[in-house]
């Protein structure tokens, strides 16, 4: 649990993004509110991919949408270059402001198809951006630059560029997608489920082709997934989300091969192919995630938790080092 | 075609379901569409058969002609035999107390399974008083008994409620649990858990599980995902492009694959296990459209193994080992596979044009 605490960030002048204490809620009602995300810090370096992963309602998503100001979280802070000259506070920012930063930051999507306009031909599509941008960057050849984000994501600009979205598949849709993101030349690509709508197939070419754009470019990528195994596969730290709290933020190979959260735990031996490093009776928890307009006291796993104490329901733990980056949210971590 | 799979004929009790020479068509402006092109299977009483492929393999196809729920336009040849009963003809007299009975499903999407209007108790009910001809009380009983059974916490208030005051896995076993009140004899699940959370996707796994074991029941286990089967299957079925590419029981299966399909669709998912960043082997371009099918081998065209046979022959289900069978001229493990895919390495190029690059870049680095 799903904890509160910034002992996960880190002191760097590396950092490209870095989002404090970030809460956002929703209004649902007569004096209901939605805790989507409550109270969440993590950092990201240049040139790195952070995965984050969680249950469905975890607010993996909303922690997406608040990072691009869309909407503006609830209170916290999201700051790009932390701690450099060049420092901005993203939630400072309004209207042309704002405007001005985005380009630095683009999406992709789960649903390949649905982001897409079906009536507009691809070039179109890729280049939207681009024409938009034409005043700041009167030197940039807009045909050009499509013609080479389309080829850097496997499609041949002569015949995919007039040709509208329906006559892709799937996989293709989600590169279209991904050339689209790229066209602005971003620092950082939010990568919000790219892959759970695909073919198993699929997967792996555009699991492939992310990571080769991120070398070819230099992004820095947020790569959201419910799937373990391919959160593990494409990043190089990780946060587990529960409920609207970070549970565990560790690099990722420690992550997963001394997972401490007893809910990091539940989710590697429920996987299909439980991984080797827990027991697989650890998968039995409840079923029933408690609501986020009511969620629990202290620790908002202690519901579902194995190790749950009357200390979980009185007193939220706090993030804390269990290892060299690794950093734990839980009264009591590790092993059983 | 190779025409019956050499599977299940050595067992010695007759097999609860055999399907023969499946083939199912659907008239479009394009052309037909083979959906299922010469499946084969015999069923054990009491085992499970995973059936493995990626969107438009012909898995659920499959499924809904077994099921008789395939639209009137649909053209099926072969034949299906369950308990000794020709269940096509059966089909066409218009046996109701077989379906819902005998054999039931459960679909991906437990949302759209249900009826949003209708009190979740009624709608288990609703089998119970049609087939079984209980009575309203008798059948209310009854559902309340099933959804303690699949594991519903305070089944007798669930009764009242509606699916949309549910959540996803509640809903997963309120539809299991009405495919089970009239006690069928063969369950088949049609990617039960898609839809579901990992964490939810392994308690509705294991259920299906338990009551296949309490019960002595038959199932059929559909999914696009290896690692859901591994565990749980007692044979595995892969299908591509509507035609069986190799069947053999689970551990076989896992332990000497034969087919370059099946190689490479364990080999292109990451598996939890393993470090980060390491290469995925892709399985280039997509699946064939199933109009006009070319000659040869339909995984041809994406195969690393592909050879000039490939192009032109249609490789026949053969039996390779004890209970399994493969549909490849150039298999995996055997040495015409690995004389086919070194030629392919060495010309660079597979007879189907497929640049051999993408997969060298990705074997070396590993």
């Amino acid at each position: 649990m799903a904890g509160s605490g910034t002992a996960q960030l880190r002191e760097s002048d590396k950092m490209v993004l870095r989002v404090e204490n970030l809460v956002m809620e929703f209004p649902a009602g007569i004096h209901q509110v939605v805790h989507a995300v409550s109270d969440i810090s993590f950092d990201v370096q240049r040139g790195e991919t952070l995965g984050i992963v969680g249950e469905s309602g975890c607010g993996k998503s909303t922690t997406a949408r608040a990072i691009v100001q869309l909407p503006k979280p609830t209170s916290g802070t999201v700051l790009l270059d932390p701690g450099t000259d060049a420092e901005i506070e993203l939630t400072a920012k309004e209207g042309e402001e704002l405007r001005a930063i985005r380009p630095r930051i683009q999406m992709i999507f789960q649903d390949p198809i649905s982001s897409l306009n079906p009536r507009r031909r691809v070039r179109d599509i890729v280049a939207e951006g681009l024409s938009i941008w034409r005043e700041e960057h009167p030197d940039v050849d807009v045909e050009a630059q499509v013609d080479e984000v389309l080829t850097a994501v496997g499609l041949d600009p002569e015949v995919a560029a007039s040709r509208r979205p329906h006559q892709f598949s799937g996989g293709q849709c989600q590169r279209i997608s991904i050339a689209r993101a790229l066209a602005l030349n971003p620092e950082i690509l939010i990568c919000d489920e790219p892959v759970s709508a695909l073919d198993v197939s699929v997967q792996a070419q555009i699991i492939n082709i992310l990571e080769e754009m991120k070398e070819r470019y230099g992004l820095t990528l947020i790569f959201i997934s419910h799937d373990l195994s391919v959160v593990r596969n494409v990043s190089d730290r990780v946060v587990v989300m529960y409920l609207g709290k970070v549970c565990e933020v560790g690099d990722s190979n420690t992550l997963f091969s001394e997972p401490a959260h007893p809910y990091t735990r539940v989710l590697l031996a429920s996987a299909p192919e439980p991984s080797a490093v827990v027991d697989e009776s650890e998968s039995a928890i409840g079923d029933e995630l408690p609501s986020p307009m009511d969620p629990p006291s202290g620790c908002r796993f202690r519901t579902r938790c194995p190790r749950t104490t009357g200390l979980c329901a009185s007193e939220e733990p706090v993030m804390a080092k269990v290892g060299l980056d690794h950093f734990v949210a839980c009264h009591f971590p590790g092993s059983p | 075609m190779c025409a019956k799979s050499g599977l299940g004929k050595a067992d010695m009790a007759a097999p609860l379901l055999s399907v023969s020479n499946l083939h199912v068509g659907f008239a479009t402006e394009k052309g037909l569409v083979r959906a299922v092109d010469g499946v084969s299977f015999d069923l054990t009483e009491g085992q499970t058969l995973g059936i493995v492929g990626e969107s438009g393999s012909g898995k659920s196809v499959t499924a809904k002609t077994l099921m008789n729920l395939l639209p009137s336009y649909a053209r099926v040849g072969g034949s299906i035999t369950f308990d000794g009963r020709d269940v096509r003809a059966m089909a066409t007299e218009g046996e109701r107390h077989f379906w819902g009975v005998a054999m039931t499903m459960v679909f991906q999407d437990p949302m759209t399974s249900l009826n949003p209007v209708k009190r979740v108790g009624e709608q288990i009910a609703e089998s119970l008083r049609v087939h079984l001809k209980r009575t309203r009380s008798e059948a209310k009983d009854e559902a309340g008994d099933l959804l303690q059974q699949v594991g519903v916490p305070e089944p007798r208030k669930r009764l009242r409620q509606y699916p949309h005051e549910l959540s996803g896995g509640l809903r997963q076993r309120v539809v299991i649990a009405m495919s089970l009140a009239c006690s069928p004899r063969l369950l088949i699940a049609d990617e039960p858990t898609t839809a579901l959370d990992v964490t939810v996707q392994k308690h509705i796994l294991d259920l299906l599980d338990e009551l296949r074991e309490e019960r002595g029941m038959t199932m059929i286990l559909i999914t696009h995902d290896l690692g859901v089967v591994r565990g749980r299957a007692d044979q595995i079925m892969v299908m591509y492009a509507g035609r069986t590419m190799e069947q053999a029981d689970t551990a076989t299966l896992f332990s000497q694959m034969r087919h370059p399909y099946t190689e490479a669709l364990l080999e292109t998912i990451p598996r939890i296990d393993m470090a980060s960043h390491t290469r995925l082997i892709p399985i280039p371009g997509m699946p064939p459209e199933l109009v006009d099918v070319p000659d040869g081998c339909l995984f041809s065209q994406r195969c690393r193994s592909c050879s000039d046979s490939c192009l032109t022959d249609q490789p026949p289900l053969e039996v390779c080992g004890p209970m399994h069978v493969c549909a490849c001229h150039t298999p995996v493990g055997t040495e015409a596979g690995a004389a086919a895919r070194a030629a392919n390495r060495e010309a660079g190029v597979t007879p189907a044009g497929l640049d051999m690059g993408t997969f060298t870049a990705v074997e070396e680095s590993a």
